[in-house]
């Protein structure tokens, strides 16, 4: 059985190049399906993969209770005081919480490509900026200074936005800013966004209160003692989050949307596919009717015949389905884009290709090789031998 | 029109390969119909009621910054305005964070004014509102969608604005529904509760005196360019800088955030029409190929060169035609899906699909005409022979 399914599959395999046309439709028709695939899915991948790098288990947010969002949301220097002085916050060697008191707005910059405006993340952070978010690093230029209309601006921003490279000056309220440098943060979701003095922001945007709180915990464990805290005490009304439960909320429901549109496109493509390779095999069985009959009348059995045209279009699907990852990889891993994210503002982040999706794609392009191969074969197994060998 | 049969009969020739190459031309029809639709979409929003005689007018350098109440006396003031109107983003849900309603506070007179003809409101629906202070004007779909009843009472949760004793919930009492006149505006308006203004400056916790953005009619839509740039000269080197534009301009700008959608869906297109191409070209050029003898005997018959390509061409034709016509048909019944599985407020229209035909028309031609030519060229007595 075995020796016989190598002998008619081998055989199959030899006599593929005289029937290129048709085969290459196989393999077009699965790799565009994959290209297309992978390419939607790791702008979710990458979209997520932003978000989730944003943010440690040992750091918590806090903003006003019901506020969804820190662009919403309103803390008072009152309510600073009382988180800063709340169990489980990590405090600095003299004696001091290791809390940025934050405000979040976001400042109309043109896109790079298009130049159509787009609203982008202005974050005041508080003087403990480097001791909260130890990530951020800068590239290029210095850091603000405070009381100074300053900014920093991250990498992602810079390379998507107009004017924001270092040494530019951004015209915000009737008063003019300069940015003094550019920061990496491990390619979360600050790097998409302007950094300035919390202070000065407030003065400029006429603000009194804050956006939110990001305290660095003593440990990860600490913050069940921390959160408890907080929303028992009668002073404040507050919502607390570890930053990647935040996080991962503002990503989910663009993630979830981009997942239903790629894999709806995706599966109405492969239905696509499938018709081709059905065609493909079909006239494949056809052409080799003559062949099958005769390999049938000397004694090879149903089986074979079946599974090795089986195997033949799972060949063909497999090689379509490497090629369309290959493209999307090519094309698109590290490819870099922006979009308007959960909290009103624009998020940069890059499409990854990754293995887990590449074996996703794979893994459609076998199954609709499995699919359109089924039938043919079926056909093929079952073709009345006399007959077909009369037809000569 | 007279070799009708002859082509049917041919295109007939072998059931299944022209089924599946149909239902294949047909699936990449109906994909083309969608994407083209929501791209239309995104290309034309329909920015609530936004005529080409509506501006609006937010603060210059950021959406979420407000604006002084006092710039509306000024804004009357410019020539050619005629009605302003001020609005406050509510930011509000119903029960869940998924359940937005697009809750708008309105000054009942200005807005009605300035949307006049827009809203389907009934007299006694519209008095109610009037004389009711916390009364809310729903729109008829978002009643539907919640299952709420006129007289009933709602509670909203606004994510931004505090009532005065820190409550983030607002209440409102349902006094009627509207509709809105323009059918392409239903989607846009679906999950539309209009309130009082007043209501809202009176409760809210801070902020007061301040409006979210202006909206103007202006009684010349050719002027609104310049009256726009009037408005925002009022106030240069303010404090509070404003941003003037039609709002069919907003409402595309803000759409154009959320990314390149045209490129997303033409890249998805190309690589759908690419391997199509493919798959329908090769069926074409098998089709001929296994006609060889029965085209010379055409020929011998005294078919001409170029009727014999006509034949083929037609043929090609007709299969990319009787595909595209139910791809899109398809396309059109599906629609009603895409809007509800997360397009709500993108008006679907048919309009985009008519661009498919032309599609269908130079698929027809590219996959075709190798094999046509093929025919044309073909030598009666090779063909006769079985020679290829």
């Amino acid at each position: 059985m075995f020796k016989q399914l190598t002998a008619i599959t081998v055989m199959n395999l030899r006599t593929l190049p005289q029937r290129l046309g048709a085969s290459s439709v196989i393999v077009i028709g699965i790799a565009g399906v994959v290209a297309v695939l992978v390419s939607v899915l790791a702008m979710s991948v990458g979209f997520r993969h932003t978000l989730a790098d944003s943010g440690r288990a040992d750091r918590a947010i806090v903003l006003r209770g019901g506020s969804d969002a820190e662009l919403n949301s309103n803390l008072t220097r009152e309510d600073i005081d009382v988180i800063s002085n709340a169990p489980g916050v990590a405090k600095d060697g003299a004696g001091q919480a290791v809390l940025s008191n934050e405000i979040v707005s976001v400042v109309n910059v043109p896109k790079a490509d298009t130049g159509t405006d787009a609203n982008i993340t202005l974050r005041g952070v508080g003087a403990k900026l480097l001791e909260v978010r130890p990530e951020l690093t800068l590239v290029d230029g210095r850091m603000f200074h405070p009381a100074v209309r300053e900014v920093i601006a991250g990498v992602g921003a810079v390379n998507q936005f107009r004017g924001l490279t270092t040494g530019s000056v951004l015209h915000l309220r009737n008063a003019d800013w300069t940015v003094t440098g550019v920061f990496s943060s491990n390619g979360d979701i600050h790097e998409s966004e302007l950094l300035a003095d919390v202070n000065t922001v407030g003065s400029a945007l006429e603000r009194t209160g804050f956006s939110s709180a990001v305290v660095l915990l003593t440990s990860a464990a600490a913050f069940d003692a921390f959160k408890d805290a907080l929303t028992t005490d009668p002073r404040l009304k507050v919502d607390v989050q570890r930053e990647p439960s935040y996080y991962a909320a503002q990503s989910q429901q663009l993630t979830t949307t981009i997942n239903i549109v790629g894999n709806t496109v995706a599966i109405i493509m492969a239905i696509g596919a499938m018709f081709g390779a059905l065609n493909s095999m079909y006239s494949a069985v056809a052409a080799r009717g003559l062949e099958i009959a005769t390999l049938r009348a000397i004694g090879f059995g149903a089986s074979p015949v079946l599974l090795s045209v089986m195997i033949e279009t799972l060949m063909l699907s497999l090689i379509g389905g490497v090629i369309g990852a290959g493209l999307a990889w090519t094309f698109f891993n590290g490819h870099t884009v922006s979009t308007l994210g959960g909290a009103f503002a624009q998020v940069v982040f890059q499409l990854r290709v990754t293995p887990a999706l590449i074996v996703t794609g794979i893994v459609w392009a076998c199954l609709i090789g499995l699919l359109g191969g089924f039938f043919p074969a079926l056909r093929a197994a079952r073709l009345p031998v006399a007959a077909a060998l009369r037809a000569v | 029109m007279k070799y009708f049969p002859l082509i049917w009969a041919t295109l007939w020739r072998r059931k299944t390969r022209t089924i599946l190459t149909l239902l294949s031309i047909v699936v990449a029809f109906l994909l083309f119909g969608v994407l083209e639709t929501v791209d239309y979409a995104f290309a034309h929003p329909g920015a609530g009621g936004a005529g080409a005689d509506k501006l609006i007018t937010t603060n210059k350098y950021s959406i979420t910054l407000s604006l002084p109440f006092s710039y509306t006396q000024q804004i009357r003031t410019v020539p050619g305005v005629a009605a302003v109107t001020w609005i406050s983003w509510f930011g509000a849900y119903y029960q869940e964070s998924k359940n937005f309603v697009f809750a708008l506070p309105i000054d009942t007179e200005s807005y009605f004014q300035l949307h006049q003809d827009e809203f389907i409101v009934s007299d006694a629906d519209m008095h109610a509102f009037e004389t009711t202070r916390t009364g809310a004007l729903v729109n008829t779909a978002l009643m539907q969608k919640f299952g709420w009843k006129v007289g009933g009472k709602v509670p909203l949760h606004s994510t931004i604005w505090t009532q005065k004793n820190g409550a983030l919930d607002w209440t409102f009492d349902i006094v009627g529904t509207f509709s809105v006149k323009d059918k392409t505006q239903q989607g846009a308006q679906s999950s539309t509760l209009l309130f009082h203004y007043e209501m809202f400056d009176e409760g809210r916790s801070f902020g007061k005196g301040n409006v979210g953005w202006f909206e103007e009619r202006v009684s010349d839509p050719l002027q609104s360019a310049a009256i726009g740039s009037r408005i925002d000269s009022l106030f240069a080197n303010s404090s509070n800088e404003t941003k003037t534009q039609p709002a069919k301009d907003f409402a595309l700008a803000f759409i154009k955030q959320l990314g390149d959608i045209g490129f997303i869906i033409r890249a998805i297109l190309g690589a759908v029409f690419f391997t199509l191409l493919f798959l329908t070209g090769n069926t074409m050029m098998q089709s001929v190929r296994e006609r060889i003898p029965e085209l010379a005997v055409l020929k011998t018959l005294g078919f001409s060169n170029p009727q014999v390509l006509g034949l083929v061409l037609s043929e090609s034709l007709l299969l990319c035609l009787l595909a595209a016509v139910a791809g899109l048909a398809l396309s059109y019944t599906v629609l009603p899906i895409v809007k509800e599985a997360g397009l709500q407020g993108l008006e679907l229209s048919a309009a985009a699909l008519a661009p498919g035909i032309g599609v269908a028309v130079l698929l027809s031609l590219i996959v075709g005409l190798p094999p046509a030519l093929r025919a044309m060229r073909l030598n009666i007595v090779d063909g006769l022979a079985g020679k290829r």
